[in-house]
């Protein structure tokens, strides 16, 4: 009798299940099945045999690859960039919706939110013609025009590793900060008017009225998208540090990161125990920081968390 | 009202910052269009400038007139975009409708097998040998459309949310009612009313898709690979090429190669017209860019 009812739900909901077919397939194919192909990075990777075939190694791969000066470099470089980036977008983020909201003239409010968001839609190869017309030594604008204008010496963007911290901050805010700049103006214009109109009966200033009650009210964003970035941290955009610094080798102590690595590991130097020893070290501790800062949303505000 | 003059100078003060601001975002696309028309031996001389000293519609009638490669990479990411764009909406609202349904056997281990792929991946190094080892996309059209970008969980999941929260019940009841199966509740009530959210999601989709040239860089390559790049991965390429050159590594004449890379007033041009789509439309499409942006925010 149960089996019965039971094969009659199947019955009645089957068209469900076939709607369903051609995407579950493809996450089986495209996310589960190299989900898998962890277990490459624990072997001795032997095509002629094949991947299944090919002998174990235990933890070899790993041990060559933390031996190595590159994953202290590149740990390091993801790290403090991913903390820079999210630092830094916050704080123009929080700052330019704060004065968008401001603006009374809705003609000005409406183009400066457009303005802000447009390099968001633009490609990181967009990006990096852009920063190359700025900062190319032969004919950039920066040596070319703006030093030259100063009296200065043209610099070798391209070849000092030392600039490329504040280059790439600077870009990665140019061409992100929109995205959580139209989240918090979301956020602003959600605030209870009321609360503006009694502060400034009681006579507070603009500058009170921002830290008393818009920075508060912008607390459960902020933590949100804090956690969020938080729990990407140890993933950087390959693009930006790929493409920008047009893969410019002088410049690896400063723009190599977890994703260029293994790249550059897999596609140009073909070594794919080192690389594929790095992405497991990448999708193991990313995924371990994921569910840590998902427990830390749950515990501030559960309706906030992931999961 | 009775401190006008002041909040006047306030409005006037927050309305230079942001202009300034504004500036900084529009005027690297700028240069970007002046460098496109500006002479190339101006170029060369003086350097990338907003007040070129000669100005040329060279690069534009090199393309029109001599520019296949250009014209094909153009066709090729707008037909990637067209044809990705409608397989991954279509993949994800079939996907999100019947996670819906409460009476679905299965349902949360479903959603748990889509969400799962948000948190955890196997990277690129088993992605790339199984696409390439196994799959054979290599140097085929399907390695700019199948790779990371047909299906997003995150897609799928806001759909769901959306349909769930925004499509009333007692319309799929009186569907029900009317006799019609979950194939007709689907395509004349969930598709008509999720409209808002498909179109959403299909515009960050072809968003994806037009500005996506790491898939080209992994799977495409050797000459039957470049006949498929699209416009990004040409001016990855260009760039690449240049980069190369100047890194001094060349062997032989360095002046046969020179002259077979496209001036720079060519690779400004080209750099613009992948732009220039995105710069049309969106104007009309900024309501759903901003509203699929503040959408992702309330729930990851």
């Amino acid at each position: 009798m149960k089996k019965k009812s039971r094969l009659s739900v199947y019955k009645q909901h089957w068209p469900l299940y076939l709607m369903m077919l051609p995407g579950l397939l493809y996450l089986l194919i495209n996310n589960y099945i190299p989900m898998g192909g962890i277990v490459i990075a624990f072997k001795k990777l032997n095509f002629a045999k094949g991947i299944f075939a090919s002998p174990w190694c235990g933890l070899d791969n790993f041990k060559f690859l933390f031996q190595s000066k590159d994953a202290w470099i590149i740990t390091r470089n993801t790290l403090l960039y991913n903390v820079a980036f999210i630092a830094v977008n916050m704080i123009v983020g929080i700052a330019v919706a704060i004065l968008i909201c401001e603006v009374r003239n809705n003609k000005m409010k409406k183009l400066y939110q457009s303005a802000i968001l447009l390099p968001f839609l633009m490609s990181m190869v967009i990006l990096s013609y852009i920063v190359y017309a700025l900062l190319s030594s032969e004919n950039g604008l920066i040596n070319n025009t703006i030093l030259s204008a100063l009296g200065k010496e043209p610099v070798q963007w391209y070849q000092q590793p030392k600039y490329w911290p504040f280059i790439l901050v600077f870009a990665n805010c140019w061409k992100g900060v929109g995205y959580g700049c139209l989240i918090y103006i979301a956020s602003i214009i959600g605030i209870d008017p009321s609360y503006y109109e009694a502060a400034s009966l009681d006579g507070a200033t603009k500058w009170q009225q921002i830290t008393k009650i818009t920075l508060p009210s912008l607390v459960p964003t902020i933590i949100t998208l804090l956690l969020l970035n938080i729990g990407r941290i140890f993933y950087s955009d390959f693009g930006l540090f790929y493409q920008v610094p047009m893969n410019s080798g002088v410049l690896f102590p400063t723009t190599n990161v977890i994703d260029t690595y293994v790249y550059r590991a897999l596609i140009e130097r073909g070594n794919i125990s080192m690389s594929s020893a790095a992405g497991v070290y990448q999708s193991i501790v990313g995924f371990a920081i994921v569910m840590l800062s998902n427990w830390v949303v749950r515990k501030v505000d559960k309706e906030q968390a992931l999961f | 009202m009775k401190n006008s003059a002041k909040e006047k100078r306030y409005q006037f003060f927050i309305n230079i910052i942001l202009i300034l601001m504004t500036l900084v975002i529009i005027l690297p696309f700028v240069l970007v269009f002046i460098s496109s028309v500006t002479d190339e031996n101006t170029l060369i001389r003086n350097g990338y400038s907003f007040f070129p000293e000669k100005l040329s519609l060279y690069a534009y009638q090199y393309i029109i007139k001599q520019g296949e490669k250009i014209l094909r990479a153009y066709g090729i990411t707008i037909f990637v975009t067209v044809v990705g764009t409608i397989l991954n909406i279509s993949l994800s609202a079939l996907m999100a409708y019947p996670l819906t349904i409460k009476t679905l056997p299965h349902r949360r281990a479903l959603t748990f097998f889509v969400f799962f792929t948000m948190l955890f991946n196997g990277g690129l190094v088993p992605t790339y040998l199984m696409y390439v080892n196994y799959l054979h996309i290599k140097n085929t059209i399907f390695a700019l459309l199948l790779p990371n970008l047909l299906l997003s969980a995150n897609n799928v999941l806001m759909i769901r949310s959306y349909f769930i929260t925004s499509i009333p019940d007692a319309l799929f009841e009186a569907a029900k009612i009317d006799g019609a199966g979950h194939m007709k509740i689907f395509t004349s009530v969930v598709l008509p009313l999720g409209k808002p959210i498909l179109v959403t999601m299909g515009l960050f989709s072809g968003l994806a898709y037009w500005n996506d040239w790491t898939n080209g860089l992994y799977y495409l390559s050797g000459n039957q690979g470049q006949k498929l790049f699209g416009i990004q991965n040409l001016l990855n390429q260009m760039i690449t090429d240049i980069q190369y050159l100047a890194s001094g590594k060349v062997v032989g004449n360095i002046g046969a190669e020179v002259a077979k890379l496209p001036t720079t007033s060519i690779r400004m041009a080209i750099a613009f017209i992948a732009m220039l789509p995105l710069f049309i439309v969106y104007p009309f499409l900024q309501k759903y860019f901003s509203e699929g942006i503040t959408l992702g925010a309330v729930k990851g």
